[in-house]
């Protein structure tokens, strides 16, 4: 009995030699995320990509809206194929679109679009998961069962039909599209939580922690939530591509953002119509997509590899 | 087993049961009528109108004989295409989609376990590299890129190798030849290749390191038995698992692709009814396709429990 009875300072010694064993997991996952090559020029390249999309007023000469009927699908005067109907001159670095809108600077604004939506929508379905997921975990037994029942059902609908039916109801809302695409992703977000909390609420040194008097508050903020974030962090990344690929798909079907305001699903859509006769259309704005989709994938496997402490 | 199998099926009867509910209600909530028109009827014929419909019953009500008539297959008359019922509509598209839809599913199997048993048999070689960075693209790329993209190559410029012209249609049904469905398939299949090439990969590299699997070595049995008999049925239990999600991705990918090379199948009905604010329509091809997952999902959580051995049904 007297075991078991520490004095606070011997709780307080536990907490901090586990504290910094936390600390070094973050130093070795940095330097292991920054020795691989590919999560590294991700980064670089995303970095660009995003100031560019900030700063692009301030880019192209042109407004994402201007239009002007004497340049309509011209392409740019580097493109190598000289057959097409018009050269739309050296300030169109990209060509123009078919009602002489400046396609650099649409394409853009539509990088501020789609990872404005990425971010969002990410963050709402971060929210809404972490806080389902870490109820249900943490609180357990019955609550748990009827809480992951609950998702089970969710998880069981289309629901991209219904992010469809929702646009076509309620109109085309930009903040509905933040709100319904965030929601959708809120559940594996939800289900990666709660089984990372159950099961680590269950390792042994949770258990000693508890035994040598540590507060329940100290095991949730020391022990609980640090391994908690990686896959949580791993997982964040990876959603933002998927919800960039969700709002194109439905903007591609002319259900998502509206004219004159753009995003990438928009501008391939109105390549792809247009590519036999003007294909700098589709290409620029397919390739931005790919690229940043590809970047936040390594940056994803990257962080995973990094994070994980069991191949240290 | 049987007993096993009847819970999951009604299971799956609240989550129909949620679906349809919120689809009627959805579809109630939508401003506009389906007999709004430009000029005002006369009182007196709007409501004959609405008896005819059952729209001056209750909200309640209407529910119930909604899913009355749901249970027999009616999903009401189609808003804008006015002489024909959403049934009917969707009857027309099934053939469509539903031979895209398999091909495209053979097709992601045989090529994806193909090319994953491949990479992992040359793990951390040529091969693997090369199977997992295509990989990486099918998973990356979406369907709408990669289906117009495709389009551009094969259809617009035409390709010709060693004086074969490779050059396919960019569109259309063309009474479903080979030629028009070749290009929807393989942009439907791609990112299924991909994610399944890399499911099998994990699962026989995990396997291959197994103890039964040396043993079966150490008897002296030759590679190709080992690898058929011991590996690959293991190693493609988890598949089975992957084949829910997979096929409500190929439903979704449908979407893009008929609209995109102009095939009459439901995705396309789908869309345009949600261009066109065609709230039946909508509703009902949601009601199907969410059917149809469904019933699909259930039919691969019964199949891996048939065939996973450790797996018991109690």
């Amino acid at each position: 009995m007297t075991l078991l009875r520490t004095s606070p300072q011997n709780a307080e010694t536990m907490t901090e030699a586990v504290g910094v064993r936390g600390r070094s997991l973050w130093v070795d996952a940095r330097r292991r995320l920054f020795r691989n090559k590919a999560s590294v020029i991700s980064m670089i390249v995303l970095g660009i990509i995003t100031l560019m999309a900030i700063f692009a007023p301030l880019l192209s000469p042109y407004a994402y809206d201007y239009i002007d009927y004497s340049v309509i699908s011209c392409s740019p005067d580097w493109w190598p194929d000289k057959t097409v109907m018009c050269n739309a001159g050296g300030a169109h670095i990209f060509g123009t679109d078919s009602v002489g809108r400046d396609l650099f600077v649409r394409v853009l604004y539509g990088a501020r679009v789609s990872l404005a939506v990425g971010l969002v929508a990410t963050l709402v379905s971060l929210l809404i998961g972490v806080a389902y997921g870490a109820t249900a975990g943490f609180i357990g037994g019955r609550l748990d069962e009827v809480m992951m029942r609950f998702v089970d059902v969710l998880y069981s609908l289309p629901f991209i039909f219904f992010v469809i039916i929702l646009m076509v109801v309620f109109d085309r809302n930009f903040i509905l599209l933040f709100v319904a695409i965030g929601a959708v992703e809120w559940l594996t977000m939800a289900r990666i939580v709660r089984g990372q909390t159950l099961s680590i609420k269950q390792k042994e040194f949770i258990e000693a922690a508890r035994a040598g008097g540590v507060t329940r508050f100290n095991i949730i903020r020391r022990h609980i939530i640090p391994n908690v974030v990686g896959p949580v962090i791993v997982y964040v990344t990876l959603t933002i591509p998927s919800v960039i690929l969700a709002e194109s798909f439905l903007s591609f079907l002319g259900l998502g953002i509206q004219e004159p305001l753009t995003s990438w699903g928009v501008l391939i859509s109105e390549g792809a119509n247009k590519m036999e006769t003007a294909p700098w259309m589709l290409v620029f704005p397919a390739v931005f997509m790919a690229v940043t989709l590809f970047c936040f994938n390594f940056i994803g496997d990257g962080l995973r590899d990094a994070l994980d402490p069991k191949d240290r | 087993m049987l007993s096993y199998a009847i819970r999951r099926i009604l299971s799956a009867i609240p989550t129909l049961f949620i679906i349809i509910t919120l689809a009627f209600f959805m579809m109630r909530a939508a401003p506009g009528g389906p007999f709004d028109s430009q000029r005002k009827l006369p009182p007196q014929i709007e409501h004959n109108i609405e008896v005819a419909y059952n729209l001056d019953k209750p909200l309640f009500q209407q529910y119930l004989l909604y899913l009355g008539h749901i249970s027999h297959g009616d999903f009401g008359p189609s808003y804008k295409n006015r002489n024909f019922t959403v049934t009917q509509l969707i009857a027309a598209g099934v053939p469509v989609s539903a031979r895209l839809g398999f091909s495209a599913m053979a097709i992601a199997l045989l090529v994806g376990v193909t090319l994953g048993a491949v990479a992992a048999l040359n793990q951390n070689h040529a091969g693997d590299y090369g199977v997992m960075s295509v990989a990486m693209v099918g998973i990356t790329i979406p369907t709408f890129v990669t289906a117009p993209l495709l389009t551009l190559i094969f259809g617009v410029y035409g390709i010709t190798i060693w004086g074969l012209d490779l050059s396919l249609p960019v569109g259309g049904w063309n009474g479903g030849a080979a030629r028009n469905v070749i290009l929807p398939i393989f942009v439907l299949a791609l990112p299924q290749i991909a994610i399944i090439a890399r499911l099998v990969r994990g699962s026989v590299i995990e396997v291959l390191r197994s103890n039964y699997v040396r043993t079966a070595r150490a008897k002296g049995l030759p590679d190709h038995v080992v690898m058929t008999r011991h590996v690959l049925q293991a190693a493609l239990l988890p598949l089975v698992s992957y084949l829910g999600p997979a096929i409500a991705g190929i439903v979704t990918g449908s979407l893009v692709v008929e609209q995109i090379f102009g095939l009459p199948g439901i995705g396309r009905y789908f869309v345009q009814g949600a261009l066109n604010r065609d709230y039946t329509l909508v509703m009902g091809v949601v009601i199907f396709y969410a059917t149809f997952i469904i019933l699909l999902n259930l039919v691969a959580d019964i199949l891996y429990r048939v065939l996973d051995p450790r797996v018991r049904f109690e």
